[in-house]
């Protein structure tokens, strides 16, 4: 048996809002300088799109279709999307009906026209803690009760999960949702592991539970075996699905989507409706266009390998420059790493160290709604090249040394080791394995 | 009139600078005067001895802007600014400075220790730690000696949270320093010229004092103002700050921020170049005086003009 974990972490989801939001400031302004190598951001690397296929592409919209490309287009989509929102999931092992589907103005917007069908104030929200600092703000604006499941290298714990809908249950409440990205979560970057997969599809399917499945970088894998998404498991009754091109094509093209049942689908049409009526009809042309050409999967492919390369290279550096104190995960695919840095060092208050030796990243409070995550940190590895992330990293491993050095001045600890004399194989997790209970 | 915005630099504070200035500048330009948007950069000699203008308005904030760096700057190139000068500046930016000379006016201000990062890494300073906590009490508060907007500011409620609270200030600064809590009510007096706004009272929602951060948290900071006090407080409250004010040698403008503690104001430090932006302390202030901002920064400019205050 494993040990009963402590309960999980809960507090008014208003409270949070605004630390996020104050964050958010902090960051805009200051990571803006172009000297700062930001390893902040959660930005694909754009740069490798080819321009000429790009001009390609949008010359022949101009030429062959350019009044339906400028037109409004259908609240749901156009099917042409669709078409190619089911070539992306089906590389994934899934097979939606198209009818279940939706186009929408990214994935945020999915998230937000989930929220806006299914929250009413004051309904419980479960996520993953540390969760998508992204999503929060969301569930806040629809004055959700967001409570977070800690998070270990398999992913949410299901086990902690379990308890809580049971203590939920005493209450006579039940959450309106369980949100998790269990793929290379971000900011985890850990990846829930197959038997948690179907634990928690089960767990859906008994109580009669929604799950909201958000899975921008589920191809984006560097290293072991794919894993079936929550929604393949499922076949799509209790699992709303929510993918994007931004990750695997272009962020600025605005164009993701979501996968839902149809009671629940025809809620969220209305609500895209009263959004913004349709998404992007030119970027969807674009899209149609680009998958035309049968090319994507050779781009992702290619993404895959500029990514890999950038992780190794994080990963590299971790272990020369961060110190013996810290952790951290070694992500399968996505685009961040989770850095766990000794808790006496608030990384809200080292990022303003960081900065004056120009190098950023985000603080991991973003990514709790209470004062966990003071002591953590998200890099990204996809936004800047190899050269950056090692110098990057210096720079942060350097910051860090000095206040680990600082606070063993302060408490009459001895100076540590630098993290490459601990021993092969004996680090990096921060999150605690689980035992057996709960997948 | 051609009058220059000062504005963003590499502070921690740029983000608000930046929003001062763009506030700064609609006022300008509603005052018909030809507005220069400056952020400020390795180019900003250039672009100054380039375009003349007539007067720099200082809207930035922090480190570089705030400490008399640009203030140096301008003085050379004989170009007249807003607010305080170059030596009221450095005081203003380091607490431990500005405590000094407040003390030695014989103003109130917190009991404090103040050491440096070699204190602790090359004397030992650590061991002090014991005996000057016992001096100062708990719970006691922890600065970074330069640094606004509250950034790197730790309460320590015993003794093993000090040390934690030490290296978070020590990520703003060389400097850090201990400072006794005075518990008491939050207040801020604006300067304008040599003439007290009405005060601001700066009241946390929750009503838990000890939660610093709450203060610069929207929503979590009620602003009152002119605040309730009593006609004998508020003079005590005013004289004291106009008192730091003068013993900082501030002229233009400035903020003061003070404890109204049972036996009387206390001050925390002064704010050279306050922040402008719509929900500032100054501005409200000015507000609540009769005063439109655009008026307020007119007024701050003639005081920039007037012979004296160079």
């Amino acid at each position: 048996m494993s040990e009963v974990p402590p309960p999980p972490h809960r507090r008014r989801a208003h409270t949070s809002k605004r630390d996020l939001e104050r964050y958010a400031g902090l960051f805009a302004a200051r990571t803006a300088r172009p000297e700062v190598i930001s390893l902040a951001g959660g930005l694909p690397d754009t740069s490798t799109f080819p321009p000429q296929s790009f001009a390609a592409q949008m010359t022949r919209i101009a030429q062959e279709s350019a009044a339906e490309a400028l037109q409004y287009g259908p609240t749901e989509g156009f099917e042409e999307t669709k078409d190619c929102i089911l070539e992306v999931m089906g590389a994934e092992g899934m097979l939606p009906d198209p009818d279940d589907v939706i186009v929408t103005t990214g994935g945020q917007q999915a998230i937000d026209l989930v929220c806006k069908t299914l929250v009413d104030p004051g309904d419980v929200v479960i996520c993953e803690a540390p969760t998508y600092p992204g999503a929060v703000p969301v569930f806040c604006s629809y004055e959700a009760e967001v409570i977070q499941v800690e998070c270990d290298a398999d992913g949410m714990r299901i086990d902690e999960l379990e308890q809580l809908l049971e203590r939920l249950r005493g209450e006579g409440r039940r959450p309106k949702f369980i949100y998790s990205v269990p793929s290379f979560q971000n900011p985890a970057g850990v990846t829930m592991s197959i038997a948690r997969r179907q634990r928690l599809v089960e767990l859906a399917r008994q109580q009669e539970i929604l799950v909201v499945e958000d899975n921008p970088y589920g191809l984006l894998r560097y290293s072991g075996e794919p894993m079936p998404p929550l929604y393949q498991l499922d076949g799509g009754d209790f699992v709303i699905y929510i993918g994007t091109f931004s990750k695997i094509l272009s962020p600025g093209i605005r164009l993701g989507w979501a996968v839902a049942p149809p009671p629940v689908m025809e809620k969220i049409v209305l609500g895209k409706q009263a959004a913004d009526l349709c998404t992007s009809t030119l970027t969807q042309y674009f899209v149609r266009e680009y998958f035309s050409e049968g090319r994507w999967q050779q781009y992702v492919a290619d993404l895959v390998g500029i990514y890999r390369d950038r992780r190794d290279a994080m990963l590299e550096a971790l272990r020369e420059h961060f110190p013996a104190e810290a952790t951290w995960t070694e992500p399968e695919g996505g685009l961040f790493i989770w850095a766990t840095l000794p808790p006496y060092i608030d990384t809200g208050d080292l990022l303003a160290k960081a900065l004056r030796a120009d190098v950023a990243f985000v603080p991991g409070q973003a990514a709790y709604i209470d004062e966990r995550g003071r002591n953590s940190m998200r890099l990204n590895f996809s936004g800047v090249d190899e050269d950056e992330i090692r110098e990057g990293i210096r720079r942060i491993g350097q910051v860090i040394a000095e206040q680990v050095d600082l606070y063993g001045a302060l408490t009459g600890q001895a100076p540590s080791a630098p993290a490459s004399a601990k021993p092969d194989g004996a680090e990096v997790l921060p999150f605690r394995k689980s035992g057996e209970a709960g997948g | 009139m051609k009058v220059a915005v000062l504005k963003g630099g590499r502070s921690l504070e740029r983000g608000v600078s930046l929003r001062s200035g763009a506030r700064v500048e609609d006022a300008l330009g509603r005052l018909g005067h030809e507005v220069l948007a400056l952020d400020v950069g390795a180019d900003l000699v250039k672009r100054l001895t380039a375009e003349r203008p007539d007067v720099a308005f200082v809207a930035m904030h922090g480190v570089g802007g705030e400490d008399g760096t640009a203030q140096e700057l301008l003085e050379l190139l004989d170009i007249p600014f807003t607010g305080p000068g170059v030596a009221a500046c450095a005081r203003c930016m380091d607490k431990v400075l500005a405590k000094h000379a407040i003390r030695e006016a014989a103003l109130p201000t917190p009991d404090w220790f103040a050491f440096n990062q070699a204190a602790f890494r090359e004397l030992g300073a650590a061991d002090a730690l014991g005996q000057l906590e016992g001096s100062l009490g708990f719970p006691l508060v922890v600065k970074p000696s330069r640094g606004g907007s509250s950034l790197g500011v730790k309460f320590a409620a015993s003794a093993v949270e000090v040390p934690q609270a030490l290296v978070s200030a020590f990520s703003y600064d060389e400097r850090v320093l201990l400072e006794r809590f005075v518990e008491g009510r939050e207040l801020a007096v604006s300067i304008l010229g040599d003439e007290a706004l009405p005060i601001v009272e700066a009241i946390p929602a929750g009503g838990d004092r000890y939660d610093f951060e709450a203060r610069y948290e929207i929503g979590r900071t009620e602003f009152v103002c002119p605040a309730e006090l009593g006609e004998s407080e508020s003079a005590a409250v005013t004289e004291t700050a106009l008192g730091a004010y003068r013993a900082l040698g501030c002229t233009g403008f400035a903020r003061v921020d003070l404890i109204l503690a049972a036996d009387g104001p206390q001050v925390l430090e002064a704010n050279a170049i306050p922040g402008l932006t719509d929900t500032s302390l100054l501005p409200q202030a000015a507000e609540a005086a009769g005063m439109s901002f655009e008026r307020l920064v007119e007024r701050i400019l003639d005081l920039a003009l007037e012979p004296a205050a160079a």
